[in-house]
């Protein structure tokens, strides 16, 4: 099996006396989607921030296919091509759909914006096709898009800038069951391109629909990391919650398997 | 329906990817027509009055109603004395909103505008008249203070988090009295008639060729952008206007502009003053659309955080909004002293920060930040002045201008608000 996308290995995080990680590990492959899943407080958010740079890590090592890097900065994130999608999606309201896309990335001369262009490339993403369907034109301000358009938005600008490893932190709370049903489409059509993606989601069904991995969290440390398809909603609750006690021995016999 | 080759390959494209479908999907429709036909722009438009995206309209109905309602009472109101007096008018307060429009945008306001107006101006009064300081130099001064001000407005908003409103609040006061102690004992200060100062709001190109030549050139210019912008859009195969809205659409322009040069050559010709400021909010609008700058400010105003994490400078675009809005107060200043030809202890009044908020918010800049454009202060100071010549005509005493104006000003802040709900809502829907 080839080096993962990914790897994280004795990852520390504290603030102050609190240990909000603790020797965690995580691997990402490409062309897999791992749920990270925990309860309220497990770290999950700590995590991202250690991989997206916004909060590097005290401790710990990180691999990017196989290579030891050191992520400090968001920007150093982004040069290994890992992109993230927030809960709050941060769009502009009152720009348009392409507006948002290229935030922050405008096409255009030294001071004028090229608005032909930056339309045409927005045009060919695939990733909007589905708004495509739905919308008069890409010209409408980001306001009046539904919470799944306005995902969609999201998607494609981090998409932009074509990342290896996709990180959506709760991409499903505001959607509906039909905006969630084409989201989890979207996703799996992203890992068939080859893409890594990390989902952060509360939302075990979800997780059950989309995820290869399962990657749980329980105050701050690895607390299971199940192959979906070969394990119950049940087994991962219990995980998150830490309601068996024996889940300490179970995760040290999977773990087994996952690093052998 | 004529389509180019590369449209049509899209368009093919994604009918083929797209999940069949038996019901026509708003895109299907604009497939079949954004190309080429009248239709798809008439829905555009029926669609963005839905969804609270008024855009210039409720100005264009309340200048439409105003004229109507004032040359009924009084035949005056539109001769062509009046109205080339009012084209004058509104510079001055136009230019101040022009430049809260930079800091409307952003989402915060401006309350210093009136008094940094009067500070400048007798700044340059004080200088060119008192001191003998020459004409360029002392207005080169009088805007260097304009943006001096705006830029340590903007550092106490923008970089010490003190909101905006109670920053310029105090600005407001302090340098109104600032303004008072400048123009010392006498109090006022008259511009001398032949300085350009001066000039500026009393120059008519009494030529009946330049107002008709303006005209013609500006017709031909919007002509020529919107079709060369349509061609290239249609050669890369995005969405484009066709001939016959962009015919229509010049035909519009046209009409407005040979009416105004017709109806301003019938008085005293083309007011150097209006072209000058015609001239800034083609400028200042093409910076606030078409520039990495502009689209910056923009996108502030419509999510702060969306900005901050897309890598934007959000502390100096703050306070470069609020120097240009400082900026654009002093050139204000100036016409307005040109105007009355004096500088006094009424300049920079509150009435005026009043108006110019007001000709903004009625013209369609959004006061949630993120909307409007420099054009809505044209639309928004005809409406103003319109208000103010016809009362001044009708002989409605000051005081009640005042009230008049105010529940103006409200009026348009209320279908400001409710255009916002309105869209969320559409937005949920």
């Amino acid at each position: 099996m080839s080096a993962p996308l990914l790897a994280m290995r004795g990852i520390c995080k504290r603030f102050g006396a609190v240990w909000a990680l603790s020797d965690i590990e995580l691997e990402i492959h490409a062309g897999e989607v791992v749920a990270l899943v925990g309860d309220n407080g497990a770290g999950k958010s700590t995590l991202v921030k250690v991989i997206t740079g916004v909060g590097p890590a005290d401790e710990g090592v990180i691999e990017w296919n196989g290579r030891h890097v050191r992520i400090s900065r968001p920007r150093d994130a982004q040069a290994l091509g890992i992109t993230s999608v927030y809960q709050d999606l941060a769009l502009c309201e009152t720009l348009d759909v392409v507006g948002n896309i290229f935030l922050g990335h405008e096409l255009g001369g030294k001071a004028i914006l090229d608005e032909v262009a930056m339309e045409r490339r927005a045009q060919e993403l695939d990733v909007l096709e589905s708004l495509s369907m739905r919308l008069p034109s890409f010209r409408v301000p980001v306001a009046s898009l539904s919470a799944g358009q306005r995902q969609t938005v999201a998607i494609a600008r981090a998409l932009l800038s074509e990342p290896r490893l996709l990180i959506l932190d709760e991409p499903t709370a505001a959607l509906g069951v039909r905006q969630t049903a084409q989201f989890l489409d979207l996703i799996e059509r992203l890992r068939d391109r080859g893409l890594g993606v990390l989902l952060v989601s509360h939302n075990l069904g979800d997780v059950k629909a989309v995820a290869d991995q399962v990657a749980v969290l329980h105050l701050g440390r690895n607390n299971g990391f199940f192959s979906v398809p070969t394990t119950s909603q049940e087994q991962i609750v219990s995980s998150m919650t830490g309601a068996t006690d024996n889940a300490v021995t179970h995760r040290r016999d999977r773990w087994g398997e996952v690093l052998r | 329906m004529k389509r180019t080759g590369a449209s049509e390959n899209t368009g093919a494209a994604r009918a083929g990817e797209g999940p069949a479908r038996g019901t026509s999907t708003p895109a299907d429709q604009r497939r079949a027509d954004a190309d080429g036909g009248f239709g798809s722009h008439a829905r555009d438009f029926a669609r963005r009055m839905r969804s609270g995206e008024f855009g210039p309209l409720p100005g264009v109905v309340a200048v439409a109603v105003l004229w109507i309602i004032f040359q009924s009472l009084d035949q005056q109101f539109l001769s062509p004395r009046n109205l080339s007096n009012l084209s004058v008018d509104i510079v001055g307060t136009g230019m101040i909103a022009l430049g809260l429009v930079f800091v409307l945008l952003l989402g915060d306001v401006d309350l210093s505008v009136g008094s940094v107006s009067g500070l400048t101006a007798a700044v340059f009064a004080v200088l060119n008249v008192n001191r003998g300081m020459p004409e360029w130099a002392a207005v080169l001064a009088a805007l260097v203070v304009g943006a001096a001000i705006g830029a340590a407005q903007g550092f106490f908003s923008a970089r010490l988090g003190v909101p905006a409103f109670v920053v310029t609040l105090a600005g407001l006061l302090a340098w109104n009295g600032l303004m008072l102690y400048v123009l010392g004992a006498s109090g006022t200060v008259n511009l001398p008639e032949e300085g350009f100062v001066h000039a500026l709001t009393s120059y008519y190109f009494r030529e009946e060729a330049v107002a008709y030549g303006l005209a013609a050139l500006s017709v031909a210019v919007f002509f020529l952008a919107s079709y060369r912008d349509s061609r290239r859009r249609r050669s890369v195969g995005v969405m484009y206007r066709p001939l016959s809205v962009i015919a229509v659409r010049t035909a519009a322009v046209a009409v407005v502009a040979f009416a105004a040069a017709y109806i301003l050559n019938r008085f005293q010709g083309l007011p150097l003053a209006l072209l000058i400021f015609l001239l800034f909010v083609v400028g200042l609008d093409f910076v606030l659309r078409r520039t990495f700058y502009g689209r910056k400010i923009v996108s502030i105003g419509g999510g702060a955080e969306a900005a901050r994490r897309a890598g934007m400078n959000v502390v100096w675009l703050r306070i470069s909004a609020f120097m240009v809005s400082g900026t654009l107060a002093a050139v204000g200043g100036l016409f307005l002293a040109s105007r009355v030809a004096a500088v006094g202890q009424t300049s920079g009044s509150s009435i005026l920060l009043i108006n110019a908020i007001a000709a903004a918010v009625i013209g369609g800049v959004s006061l949630f930040g993120g909307r409007g454009t420099t054009w809505s202060v044209l639309l928004g100071m005809l409406v103003i002045q319109s208000i103010a010549s016809g009362m001044v005509l009708l002989g409605i005493p000051t005081p009640m201008q005042s009230v008049i104006t105010g529940g103006v000003l409200l009026a348009a802040v209320v279908l400001d608000s409710l255009a916002r709900q309105s869209q969320k809502a559409h937005g949920r829907a």
